[in-house]
């Protein structure tokens, strides 16, 4: 059994009790518990079963590194799969189940896969599942999914919110043991800018778990000196249960806050994801401890040596009467030790070093507890729970010498420094034979702008495992980050260690059988078997082994598994580990929730949406709106009853018979001006606009410098230096940015300035035969035919609003556009809606827009234009001036299969049956192309149901287009059948324009 | 263009309205819509003699070294780029002033356009305004000098800010203000200080 102790435990507050439920099991558990340590005080040893065998799985790790204890964490809009029982503090009423099992942890069915498992080794779905090649997306695929798979993705909605902040600091130190805390005071006495993040709830990491003393205190003291003393300098600031968990070029970082994990529903935000810019990094992430590769190793009770210690001496954890440690170093001795002064029995130290007679082993001995060197474990007795051991010689086949009754072994393989954040930049690893694990190579750095180290490793994640190393590593790399040389670091005191012995495989001379129940990843079920199997079948790459054998690919990305896995690749391929390298570690370092990258940007504040003035009259007119680049803009107002097809039919027809409103004010509006702005717009349009009078408009075409067309509008001429541009809604910040592009870079010296003023004005389109009967009753201005004719503007009042009234029209009706400062925009718009009723007024909304431009044949840039057109194919050559030398996009327009006759060119389009023809429909014509494909000579570019005519109208691309007048083409519908079609003249309506000329 | 005259015809309200109507948000710090300002963006060569006395003219003040503000009661001149000025005033007296900045520099290359209407203004205030902008824009606000106006983004759109007063005043485009006091309010809510 595993129990709480009836006295110790320095995080834990026993006066503070919490219940929790496990798979809805009521527990109970103390302040400061992590989850995994209450489940372990509530004996529950069993948390989860593994991937693909669906084995037995307990508590294995006590920090982050854990594979196995993963669980779903809350319910409803709490729900979080994945969450690591041993990095989750506990609370009142936290609800936490199991994870991968069904159709009960205790009762598993997919543990058949566990008998199965010799028909199950690596590569075996890449194998098994390859013929016949349609049935793994309709059958193996599904099967598989449904058996495999951790957590259950929520379903409902997150109740929490998130938030991003950023922070900028001259060192910035992740990790909060004593190599970091140290870096840190070194750092801020030297006044640099300082920021220090511990991805746990407390400061100090090992130390005061392993006893050390620090200049005559005990570790814990001189941990909350420590802080304390950071905490009194202004230039430092503290960051607890703040993960660095990525480091990018140019000294970014990102690091995850947990802020309210522990405190659900407290109105805080659950994550905060810092974005820091740090002059230079120091990486005191500490060190993992490795798994020995015996087996049995996987079952529930066996545990890493350190974490059955953190569990012992953090929170007053039996992990059972009967713990037998194994081990190829010293420091495990520590665990001993600690369960002996905690009154449980160790009754044996299996070591597979042929002696120990460091300070730790003579302890250890000295307390009565045996050792056995050279010996190793032949096998794990148990199921759901260790039973005991059996044990063998290291240097054996695993021929059993004696058996041991215990409830859990404590194993440590090793140690391995966190390298994950000296890495992600690029950070090189060197491989230490005197520890057996890969850690910085100082001399090969992830570098900053000038080429100096950006990352510099401290303490035991650069290999300085024991304490005084570790202090003094973390004192030399404060200095370095801030360039001094300085005074003498504190003095850290931990027993001395002999070395340890490299040892990945136990007994060394394991037969088959024995590798087949060694395991390497936990979580994905990846033995010693498996990457012998992998070298064998020719996966000499760590890269291909990793994705072929799934090692390191689970949650846990390996922590535990990445070293042992490629140490017994190195031996299959009999090479040396240096010579296999490691995968390559990529952020994040523990999973990082996709709510903390999304921060603030969900809801009403997602993205930005833009609104015009009148975009709250328009939603309290219950506009159907449409997404037009970031803005909204109705596409019908709908009334009671109507569909949106019905909407659109009656404004058409209302705005050619009464009066339309149109909402125009994301039109792109540009001014242009100096004394080059003439010779500017000239070069930027197909046309002329130098010469443009004032007071006039002129419509005009801008291409890139391909030569396609890019975007339209009308432009007027202000005064003899002052251009107003307008541009499409889409187009307004593209062409500025065009605009200055071509100032800035090429013609720098022309006397040009441009200013965007879209949102500077509402405007709004007063279109119909009553257009002109609307204005004249709002007075102040004369809009009369001969004050101000087609493709005029004037400024002037309103109705008493300031008003600058453009004569343009898109719809072919009399029309002014009205340009009205923003902040009166809405009350003009009342003004017309209520001025206007007697004149038949009503609001239209851009699909009645589209109609009524498609009726007059005017092309919409996006529907008639696709990047690949240019203005000639619309049959736009009177816009272009033959006489100008030069324009963007002449000399594209002249490469061969621009200029080529064979370019399908605009028609209109006229159903022989008055039906409408499909969007996106394609001209078919004889045979077929090289690919087995129907030939085509045109496609529709914008159809729609005419109103105003009563009949499907369309525009399109035909081939030789426009000396086909009268031919039918015929046009494929999805589903079978084809509409067949007239080319015609595009211009459906009053052709003369005479309905604008009033 | 000006609102008087004779055409002057219906009841509406003719006041200029801001973006959000003063919509006001009060967490761990107050965040406040004001406005609109009266605002002129100018360009033209900040070398140019003439310039100085542009500036004087519409808004009595002197030229803002790069990247400073120059404030003075309801009337600020921002430098906005090595061409371009913010010239902040009292909204009614927009129109005149770029008539004067127009007769001072008469001949001389510039531009000079009313944006009063095409911004939102928000107010900032409290102890703890530096965190809303801490989580929201890419900006050192250690290193930001007490007379900076600082061109940044908010989240996904452009924003400028500079201190004033107990707090920051921000300018972002006006057809993104109710996203801006989203952001803002967002980040201002009680329980997520920084510290």
């Amino acid at each position: 059994m595993t129990t709480r102790l009836a006295s110790g435990g320095r995080l834990i507050d026993r006066s503070t009790a919490h219940e929790f439920t496990f798979n809805g099991k009521r527990m109970g558990g103390f302040a400061g518990d992590t989850l995994a340590a209450a489940l372990l005080a509530n004996d529950q040893m069993l948390v989860g079963r593994s991937f693909k065998y669906h084995r037995p799985r307990g508590v294995v790790a006590a920090g982050p590194e854990e594979p196995n204890a993963l669980v779903n964490l809350g319910a409803g809009a709490r729900l979080e799969p994945n969450q690591r029982a041993t990095t989750t503090e506990l609370f009142e009423g936290l609800e936490a189940g199991s994870q991968n099992h069904w159709p009960s942890l205790d009762f598993d069915i997919g543990i058949l896969n566990n008998y199965a498992a010799k028909l199950l080794p690596a590569g075996f779905y890449y194998k098994t599942f390859i013929h016949p090649r349609a049935f793994w997306k309709h059958v193996f695929e599904p099967i598989v999914r449904q058996s495999a798979g951790l957590g259950k993705a929520p379903k409902d909605r997150d109740a929490d919110r998130y938030e991003q902040a950023y922070a900028f600091a001259d060192v910035l130190v992740v990790g909060g043991g004593i190599a970091g805390l140290q870096a840190a005071l070194v750092a801020g006495q030297s006044g640099a800018r300082v920021m220090l993040l511990e991805q746990t709830a407390h400061w100090g990491g090992r130390a005061p778990v392993d006893g050390v003393t620090v200049d005559g205190q005990s570790a814990d003291e001189w941990v909350k000196n420590a802080v304390q003393a950071l905490e009194r300098m202004e230039n430092v600031t503290l960051r607890l249960r703040c993960c660095g968990a990525g480091v990018y070029d140019h000294g970014y970082v990102l690091a995850d806050e947990r802020v309210a994990d522990h405190t659900p529903g407290d109105g805080r935000p659950k994550h905060r994801l810092w974005r820091i810019r740090a002059g230079r990094i120091i990486t005191a992430t500490g060190a993992i401890e490795r798994p020995l590769s015996f087996a049995g190793n996987d079952i529930p009770g066996v545990m890493l040596a350190a974490a059955v210690r953190d569990y012992v001496v953090n929170f007053a954890i039996s992990p059972g009467d009967r713990t037998v440690v194994v081990t190829n170093n010293d420091d495990a001795y520590r665990t001993a030790i600690a369960l002996h002064q905690a009154g449980l029995v160790v009754p044996v130290i299996v070591d597979a070093r042929a002696q120990a007679n460091g300070a730790l082993p003579m302890q250890a001995r000295a307390l009565g507890i045996r050792v056995e060197t050279g010996k190793a474990i032949a096998k794990v007795k148990g199921g759901k729970r260790v039973t005991g051991v059996a044990l063998c010689a290291q240097a054996g086949e695993g021929a059993v010498l004696e058996e041991v009754a215990c409830e859990a072994v404590a194993m440590s393989g090793g140690w391995s420094p966190v390298v994950h954040l000296w890495s992600h930049c690029g950070g090189k690893l060197t491989w230490d034979a005197a520890n057996a694990h890969f850690r910085p190579d100082a001399t090969r750095p992830p570098t900053t702008d000038d080429g100096s180290a950006m990352v510099i490793a401290a303490g035991a994640a650069n290999g300085a495992l024991l304490a005084g190393d570790c202090l003094a590593d973390g004192h030399a790399a404060g200095l370095a980050a801030v360039g001094q040389a300085g005074a003498a670091a504190p003095e850290a005191i931990a027993a001395d260690e002999s070395p340890m012995a490299p040892v990945w495989i136990m007994p060394q001379g394991a037969a088959p059988a024995l590798k087949a129940k060694m395991w390497l990843d936990y979580q994905n079920d990846v033995k010693v078997s498996d990457v012998q199997l992998a070298a064998r079948e020719g996966y000499e790459s760590v890269e291909h082994t990793k994705r072929y054998t799934t090692l390191g690919m689970a949650t846990d990305q390996g922590k535990l598994s990445n070293i042992n896995g490629l140490a017994v690749l190195a031996g299959a391929l009999n090479t040396d580990i240096p010579q296999v390298g490691t995968t390559t570690f990529r952020p994040p370092y523990t999973p990082v929730t996709l709510g903390a990258l999304a921060g603030e940007a969900r809801g009403e504040i997602f993205q930005p949406l833009r609104k015009t003035p009148m975009h709250g009259w328009h939603e309290a007119q219950g506009a159907y709106f449409e997404p037009v680049g970031l803005w909204r803009r109705p596409y019908c107002f709908a009334r009671a009853g109507e569909s949106h097809a019905q909407a659109v039919e009656r404004e058409v027809t209302n705005t050619r018979n009464a009066l339309g409103l149109l909402d125009a004010s994301t039109l792109g509006k540009i001014v242009v001006k100096g004394p080059d702005a003439g010779k500017f717009l000239d070069m930027l349009y197909t046309g002329v606009m130098s010469n443009l009078a004032v007071g006039k408009c002129r419509y005009g075409l801008m291409c890139s410098e391909s030569g396609f067309l890019m975007d339209d509008g009308v432009v007027a001429r202000i005064d003899a230096n002052t251009f107003l541009v307008h541009t499409t809604t889409g187009g307004a910040d593209r062409i500025h940015a065009h605009m200055e592009d071509w100032l800035q870079c090429e013609w720098w010296d022309w006397q040009v300035y441009t200013a965007n003023v879209t949102e500077q004005y509402a405007q709004v389109a007063v279109v119909g035969p009553n257009a002109r009967k609307l204005l004249e009753k709002l007075g102040g201005m004369d809009v009369s035919k001969d004050a101000l004719p087609f493709m005029t503007w004037a400024d002037g009042t309103l109705g008493g609003f300031r008003a600058r009234v453009y004569r343009i029209s898109f719809s072919g009706e009399l029309s002014y556009e009205v340009a009205i400062p923003a902040s009166e925009g809405l009350a003009f718009w009342q003004t017309c809606v209520a001025a206007g009723a007697e004149f038949g007024v009503m609001p239209y909304g851009t699909e009645a827009l589209h109609v009524l431009r498609a009726e007059k044949g005017f092309i919409m840039i996006g529907d008639e234009t696709d990047g690949t057109v240019i203005p000639q194919d619309l049959n736009l050559g009177w816009a272009i001036s033959k006489k100008k030398a030069d324009y963007l996009g002449k000399r594209g327009q002249e490469r061969a299969f621009l200029a080529s006759p064979d370019r399908w060119t605009l028609v209109g389009l006229e159903t022989l049956d008055g039906s409408v023809i499909p969007d996106g429909a394609y001209a078919v014509t004889e045979g077929t192309n090289a690919n087995g494909q129907r030939n085509t000579e045109g496609r529709v570019t914008s159809t729609y149901y005419s109103p105003t005519l009563k009949r499907g109208i369309a525009m399109g691309l035909v081939r030789h287009g426009a000396s086909r007048m009268g031919e039918t083409v015929e046009f494929p519908k999805v589903g079978g059948g084809s509409v067949k079609a007239k080319i015609v003249d595009q211009v459906f309506y009053d052709k003369d324009g005479a309905r604008q000329n009033v | 263009m000006t609102r008087t005259g004779p055409g002057r015809m219906f009841d509406a309200s003719h006041m200029p309205q801001s973006a959000l109507g003063g919509a006001v948000f009060d967490g761990f710090a107050r965040v406040q819509e004001i406005g609109p300002l009266g605002m002129i963006s100018l360009r033209c060569a900040l070398d140019h003699p003439a310039c100085p006395a542009a500036v004087q003219a519409a808004v009595g003040l002197g030229l803002p070294a790069q990247r400073r503000i120059i404030m003075d009661g309801q009337r600020a001149v921002g430098w906005m780029s090595p061409d371009e000025l913010l010239l902040i005033l009292p909204y009614a007296d927009a129109a005149a002033a770029l008539q004067r900045i127009a007769a001072a520099l008469d001949g001389v290359h510039h531009l000079a356009v009313d944006v009063s209407d095409a911004r939102a203004v928000f107010r900032i205030t409290g102890p703890r305004a530096d965190q809303v902008l801490t989580k929201l824009c890419p900006v050192d606000l250690a290193a930001l000098a007490p007379d900076e106006l600082r061109r940044t983004r908010a989240a996904q759109v452009a924003a400028a800010f500079w201190r004033e007063g107990d707090g920051y005043t921000l300018v972002s485009f006006r057809s993104v203000a109710g996203y801006v006091m989203g952001l803002l309010s967002h980040s201002a809510q009680r329980g997520s200080e920084l510290g």
